[in-house]
């Protein structure tokens, strides 16, 4: 148990300085941001009380906004995520029943589960927060191509951390 | 009672879904007042010192193009000084000067953390309030206008860019005068826009905007940028003219921070004479 939240603990640590420090500060072509650092509600435990998630998500939130200087922004649609995060889970699985203290990952769920539940969950928290942060429908069309194509780089990045974090299960 | 406790218990994820939620909406809509006196943002004490260690690593790779800047910058005051001035009327004899009062004073400062792809930039300073920066003051560099002085804290100061929704600089055209209003509303950050220049004015692709002098927050004269295209937009009865910024804000490092010695003064003219109108 100490373990597990030694390694998440480590886990956020290393998200949130990638993210601050290394991807807040490249441009890809001008607009794209990739906000990996989502990566973390995506692999924490299917388990996992549903309040601890949410407060989770909202210290991860916090943690981003201090640094990008805009309050609020990605608390809320970390929060957003991680709320549907339980439901997106349900629909998408045929197996309804996960074993305990076990993640979401490529060692115990198939490449397509993982895609869907990461491309998803992805899309839903850029979308929300790219209009938040436009706070208005007037360039509709501009933000939500903003959105998917940011999703699309933070997929590929969240996907590289699938293998990283999936190692072949062992007993 | 125990109905309600149930109706919690059963409902806890939604309820504090909500709960957090109006937290973060809460903390957005303060951040978007104009003056924030909210501690989640880069000019706190962790942040700032974080981003401070940052930026030393990172600095190095700038020094070439600092230097070449820093050359060119003394280049022009030294052809200010009053040696490289023939003085031609040797009749006229200057004691204590009251014909020029200094209004605007400059206090260099570091730029600890920026950006340029989100809908709205912030810069971080590693100058605070210890160093007399409050808030309201303009950060120009010797390229041009870079933003307004936002937050401070002890150390580190908070900066609303150029590149920012509710940024709006007044602005000219050096050739003629004529008044606009500079703000960003494209996703291209070398780029911004000048609003409500009537119809009637001369313009040409090249002209040097300048900013007007007319807030409190910016000498006159700072540079902008260049018009690279301009049109009237159907149903608007003024120009719209697209600018090339001569900043480049990707690539900041050094920016000097304006104070308006007479600024205080200036507003509180302004304020009482339109409450005066009021009363009238």
């Amino acid at each position: 148990m100490r373990k597990t939240i030694l390694k998440y603990l480590a886990g956020f640590f290393i998200l949130v300085v990638l993210q601050v420090f290394v991807l807040n500060k490249i441009q890809i072509s001008g607009y794209i941001n990739p906000f990996l650092y989502v990566f973390f509600i995506l692999i924490l435990p299917f388990d996992i009380p549903k309040y601890l998630l949410l407060i989770l998500a909202f210290i991860l939130g916090v943690t981003i906004d201090m640094f990008c200087d805009t309050a609020g922004l990605h608390t809320s649609a970390t929060l957003f995520m991680a709320f549907l995060r339980p439901g997106v889970i349900h629909v998408i699985s045929v197996k309804k029943e996960f074993e305990p203290k076990t993640f979401p990952g490529l060692h115990n769920m198939n490449s397509s589960w993982v895609i869907t539940y990461s491309i998803i969950l992805i899309f839903l928290h850029h979308t929300f927060l790219f209009f938040l942060e436009a706070f208005s429908f007037t360039q509709f069309f501009a933000t939500l191509w903003r959105s998917i194509v940011s999703s699309l780089v933070t997929f590929a990045l969240v996907f590289t951390g699938f293998f990283l974090v999936s190692k072949p299960y062992r007993r | 009672m125990r109905n309600l406790f149930n109706f919690i218990a059963k409902n806890h994820f939604f309820l504090l879904f909500i709960a957090l939620q109006a937290v973060a909406f809460i903390m957005l809509i303060q951040n978007n007042h104009y003056h924030r006196s909210f501690w989640i943002n880069s000019a706190n004490y962790v942040t700032g010192q974080l981003y401070l260690k940052y930026t030393n690593i990172g600095e190095y790779f700038f020094l070439k193009r600092i230097n070449e800047q820093l050359a060119e910058e003394n280049q022009n005051l030294i052809n200010q000084t009053a040696y490289s001035f023939l003085k031609t009327d040797q009749d006229v004899f200057h004691f204590q000067d009251s014909v020029y009062r200094r209004q605007f004073t400059y206090l260099s400062a570091r730029v600890i953390n920026n950006s340029v792809n989100r809908r709205n930039n912030y810069l971080t300073l590693n100058k605070g309030s210890l160093h007399g920066i409050e808030p309201d003051m303009g950060i120009i560099t010797s390229q041009g206008v870079i933003g307004i002085v936002k937050d401070v804290s002890p150390h580190f100061s908070s900066v609303l860019s150029l590149l920012h929704i509710d940024t709006r600089i007044s602005a000219k055209i050096l050739k003629n005068d004529h008044l606009g209003t500079v703000l960003w509303d494209k996703p291209n950050y070398r780029k911004v826009t000048m609003k409500h220049i009537p119809p009637h004015v001369d313009l040409q692709p090249g002209d040097t905007i300048i900013t007007s002098g007319y807030s409190k927050i910016f000498p006159e004269g700072i540079l902008i940028g260049t018009i690279s295209d301009y049109n009237i937009k159907k149903g608007e009865s003024f120009i719209t003219v697209d600018i090339d910024l001569f900043e480049d804000f990707n690539n900041l490092n050094y920016v000097y921070v304006v104070k308006n010695i007479f600024g205080e003064e200036q507003e509180y003219l302004e304020l009482t004479a339109r409450t005066k109108l009021i009363y009238w």
